[in-house]
């Protein structure tokens, strides 16, 4: 033990990885990466999309094969002084599982439906320690046990399905932990779930670590997390290594430009308001947010009088879940909700998933029907209207959801999709003038004019979120529900899009309800929050309030279980 | 603007390029897919000039004698040897050969019965059991003249040989495409058509809408699709190449519609669609214009497989009477002929029909493949789609 002192426990030397990507080009997906993992210490990959760590990861246990991945000619994996890079396929499975394990980000994809969980443990013993029927299953129990699953013996008689995210991500890690592996690379295993079952496994795996003494190498794009799990954190960005230092050191004296970006671009639970700065405005690059092009109020802009306040009124939605041929349960996603939106204000609605948040934004803008309640705006009930008296207020009440990559239409261009919205409210003469006021708004949310004529997939997430953005706005609606908006997106394009969105409703004087599960970007955003939980609000008031002085204790749980980075508290207990 | 930077290649030269032109441009970049283009075109183009009567007109004459080989078989030695110059030695015939090519010959062995009919001499053992085997033996010695010795004959078989009654098999393979081609297509295009419009509603009303849809499809599906074909034939009680179409469209609708149904269901839960219902696009306007172009490729590659099905299922149609009349041709028919043919060794018109056949059906195949690539703006050069 001691002698793995002076030579660490994984050495990564010169990793190298390119990807063919046909016709003679290459992706350079990691470029000359070389670290190394001490025994019984943590270190974490840190990195945005596209920055190559999980490649890395997949490298380092021989999970990327085929024809098409080149490795460089230097590349040097060893593991325990014993080279790993070039091994054959039979000899990864005897290191696969049993000496390094691997756990991923999303269990409810990792874990097998059709097999109980007892089998899939037992498995995993019976491979690689050939372990087999009683034995097994008692080994099976006391993992399950020692993952703080509650009644063990039941529950290895359970399908993954019949677990919650929190204890399958448990399972998985049982799984992993079989064989008690000297090294267990995480993949993202807390970004999946909800804050306050972030938490739980965060400590479960620290916990774990501790007890077992194994060497943990963590890879993730959220520095909260880097700053809690880890004693060492690598940096990385487009396949290199920006910065590889100490925790404290990252944390406290961060050398690189882009892991000071990093750092700032994070809307933390505390600070709000100021505009949050970007990887671009650190890295001296060009701007990214240009001097905002203030917008010239076009003729129905200045015609149309906005909406003065939105008023809410005991929203109600039950869905009927269908449980048999005949029989049906319902279900109360969303119970007795009610709040005003006031223009130039944002709205912040949080809670984690299955709280009833999304159903309440579409309920609001008659995406989804309400069971009950009212919409009241100059007066008037939205919800009770028929379709054509709706029409009209339809301009009026926009959204933007999660997901750039999927609420953009594939098959059409992005001047379609900007156009498509004007033609259908009869917003511009004609043609040509809809195709100019596309282009305008396109550039008013930093994109090219000439982006017209592209599809979004030739986009990235943060283009196709400014899109998705540029659409709505091409009705200069009054109201927009904000559906996680930036829940998707990288925490530097994030901030961007945060930041074009606070100028927009500064410009426009829009009215947000932001709905997150994310606590410090809805702090960051919101001027009033709501809090809720399984359809019901738990806590309503002003944001500065709220973070600062929560009265009920779901709310201080939540608030405790976000991710905060390093603290110097614990570094010096 | 770091956006615009990292946009990718240039954005100058393809401004202004619509859908179309892009999918033309990568439609021609495909080798496969010109190819199969050209070869359905040169297909429809066979199947339109034989139906204008252009080409292929003979096929219904008898140009050869019976069961020829085909020109490039023929010509091997040893069968040549064996068939003698007969075979080989056929002339152009003349209209009166074609009408009626042994026409003098039986007027003489009719007349020679009427001789032993009036008792000319006592009737021999062999006059009762075949009463003109004598005549016809004349007469087949006679038309055996006719072929080999009327001047004009030209020197070799035709291209893919004869049927049994002497016809063109190329020129029946040609016309038979017409029927086979027209009607596989129209009655895909319509089944495709009645399919594709019944699931999108259905999958996307749900409801009793849904309801609905699947109890017809359900009552159309369970009765056996020969029994269903057979019923409808009757009720239109008139044959021919459209009561074909109508009939195969009316029935093999039924996966279509499924697989439309399963996709609509889907695809309404998309994130695009909810944005498309956000800012007010009618309920028609997002089933069509939205979902639509989404799940063409499923409707492409139904099309072509439903084409194929069709161009069989006539050949059961006809068999049992109820498809091409009998003075008509299609591959189907020209395949029955075959199974008696393929009996005593004649393979050509076998092979005429399932090469015509297979190669229609594979260019078509391709050609739907080339298309939903074409049409589908994700699919480029790759490289450019990575995370």
């Amino acid at each position: 033990m001691t002698e793995s002192q002076s030579s660490p426990l994984l050495q990564v030397r010169h990793l190298d990885v390119r990807f063919r990507t046909g016709a003679g080009r290459t992706t350079h997906a990691v470029q000359d990466v070389s670290f190394d993992v001490p025994a019984r210490r943590t270190v974490a990959l840190v990195g945005e999309s596209g920055s190559g760590k999980s490649v890395s990861a997949m490298s380092l246990l021989g999970l990327l094969d085929g024809p098409n991945v080149v490795y460089g000619d230097q590349t040097s994996i060893r593991f325990d002084g014993r080279e790993l890079h070039g091994l054959t396929h039979a000899q990864w499975l005897s290191i696969r599982g049993h000496q390094i394990s691997m756990i991923f980000q999303d269990p409810m994809v990792s874990l097998n439906p059709v097999f109980t969980v007892g089998d899939q443990i037992t498995e995993v013993l019976r491979q690689h320690l050939q372990i087999r029927g009683q034995e097994a299953e008692q080994r099976a129990e006391a993992l399950l046990r020692e993952v703080g699953i509650p009644d063990p013996g039941q529950r290895l008689r359970a399908y993954p399905h019949q677990l919650s995210g929190g204890q399958q991500q448990r399972v998985m890690i049982a799984m992993a932990l079989a064989c008690r592996p000297r090294l267990l690379i995480a993949d993202e295993p807390t970004t999946a779930l909800d804050v306050t079952v972030q938490r739980q496994i965060m400590e479960l795996l620290q916990q774990l670590q501790r007890e077992r003494e194994m060497a943990m190498l963590f890879i993730t794009h959220d520095l909260g997390v880097v700053g809690e799990m880890a004693d060492e954190a690598i940096v990385m960005r487009h396949g290199q290594i920006q910065e590889a230092a100490s925790v404290q050191d990252i944390f406290t004296r961060p050398q690189h430009p882009y892991t000071q970006a990093l750092l700032a671009c994070r809307p933390g639970l505390t600070a709000a308001g100021q505009r949050l700065q970007t990887v671009e405005d650190k890295l001296g690059g060009l701007s990214g947010t240009q001097a905002p092009a203030v917008l010239t109020p076009t003729g129905d802009q200045r015609l149309r009088k906005p909406l003065s306040r939105v008023e809410v009124q005991h929203l109600r939605k039950v869905f009927q879940r269908k449980t048999g041929l005949f029989r049906k349960q319902p279900f109360v996603a969303v119970q007795d909700l009610s709040f005003v939106l006031e223009p130039g204000k944002t709205l912040g609605l949080v809670g984690e998933s299955g709280s009833g948040k999304t159903t309440a934004g579409l309920c609001v803008l008659r995406l989804q029907p309400a069971s009950a309640g009212q919409v009241v705006c100059d007066g008037k009930d939205l919800l009770a209207m028929s379709a054509a008296e709706f029409a009209p207020y339809k301009r009026d009440m926009q959204i933007v959801f999660q997901n750039p990559y999927a609420s953009l239409n594939p098959r059409m261009t992005v001047g379609d999709i900007l156009q498509e919205p004007m033609q259908l409210h009869g917003l511009g003469a004609d043609r040509a003038e809809r195709l100019r006021r596309a282009q305008m708004w396109l550039e008013r949310v930093g994109l090219p004019p000439a982006a017209v004529s592209r599809y979004p997939f030739e986009f990235s997430g943060g283009q196709r979120q400014r899109i998705a953005i540029a659409r709505c706005l091409t009705l200069s609606p009054s109201v927009v529900v904000l559906d996680e908006a930036v829940s998707a997106l990288d925490v530097s394009v994030q901030a961007q899009v945060l930041n074009l969105l606070k100028d927009l409703q500064n410009e426009l004087n829009l009215s947000y309800l932001f709905i997150s599960h994310d606590l410090g970007v809805v702090r960051y955003m919101s001027d009033e929050v709501l809090v809720m939980r399984n359809g019901q609000v738990i806590e309503q008031g002003g944001a500065d309030q709220i973070y600062t002085h929560p009265q009920q204790s779901y709310t201080r749980d939540l608030l405790h279980a976000v991710p905060r980075g390093y603290r110097q508290v614990e570094a010096v207990a | 603007m770091s956006a615009v930077a990292s946009l990718p290649g240039g954005l100058a030269d393809e401004a202004g390029r619509n859908m179309w032109q892009l999918a033309w441009r990568r439609f021609r970049a495909d080798r496969f897919g010109v190819i199969s283009a050209v070869v359905v075109m040169v297909g429809l183009v066979m199947c339109l000039a034989s139906a204008a009567g252009v080409i292929a007109l003979t096929w219904n004459l008898e140009v050869g004698p019976s069961n020829a080989p085909p020109a490039w078989w023929a010509q091997a030695p040893t069968e040549a040897k064996a068939k003698g110059s007969a075979a080989l030695q056929v002339r152009k015939a003349t209209e009166t050969d074609i009408q009626d090519p042994i026409g003098a010959d039986l007027e003489a062995a009719a007349q020679s019965i009427g001789r032993h009919s009036r008792q000319d001499r006592p009737p021999t053992a062999t006059d009762i059991t075949d009463p003109i085997a004598d005549e016809l033996a004349q007469a087949q010695q006679a038309v055996r003249r006719l072929t080999v010795a009327t001047p004009g004959l030209v020197d070799a078989t035709l291209w893919m040989g004869t049927d049994k009654w002497g016809r063109d098999v190329l020129a029946k393979t040609i016309k038979g495409a017409q029927t086979s081609i027209l009607v596989g297509l129209s009655a895909a295009l319509l089944a495709t058509l009645i399919g594709a419009v019944l699931g999108a509603v259905t999958g996307w009303f749900g409801g009793w809408v849904d309801d609905l849809g699947n109890w017809v499809y359900n009552v159309i599906h369970a009765i056996p699709s020969i029994l269903l074909i057979l019923a409808i034939a009757a009720v239109l009680g008139t044959k021919g190449e459209w009561a074909i179409v109508l009939i195969l469209g009316l029935t093999s609708w039924t996966g279509v519609y499924r697989l439309m149904r399963g996709e609509y269901m889907k695809q309404r839960q998309r994130e695009y669609v909810r944005a498309a219902e956000a800012i007010g696009a009618s309920a028609w306007r997002q089933i069509f214009v939205h979902v639509l172009p989404n799940v063409s490729h499923v409707l492409l590659v139904q099309f072509s497989l439903l084409t194929v099905a069709c161009i069989k299922a006539e050949v059961i149609l006809s068999y049992l009477g109820f498809g091409v009349p009998v003075d008509g041709v299609s591959w189907g028919t020209m395949l029955t002929e075959a199974q008696n043919d393929l009996l005593v060794g004649k393979w050509w018109q076998l092979l005429s029909a399932t090469l015509a056949m297979s190669i229609f059906v594979t260019a078509l195949s391709l050609l739907t493949d080339a298309l939903r690539d074409a049409l589908d703006p994700r699919i480029v050069q790759q490289g450019e789609a990575n995370d």
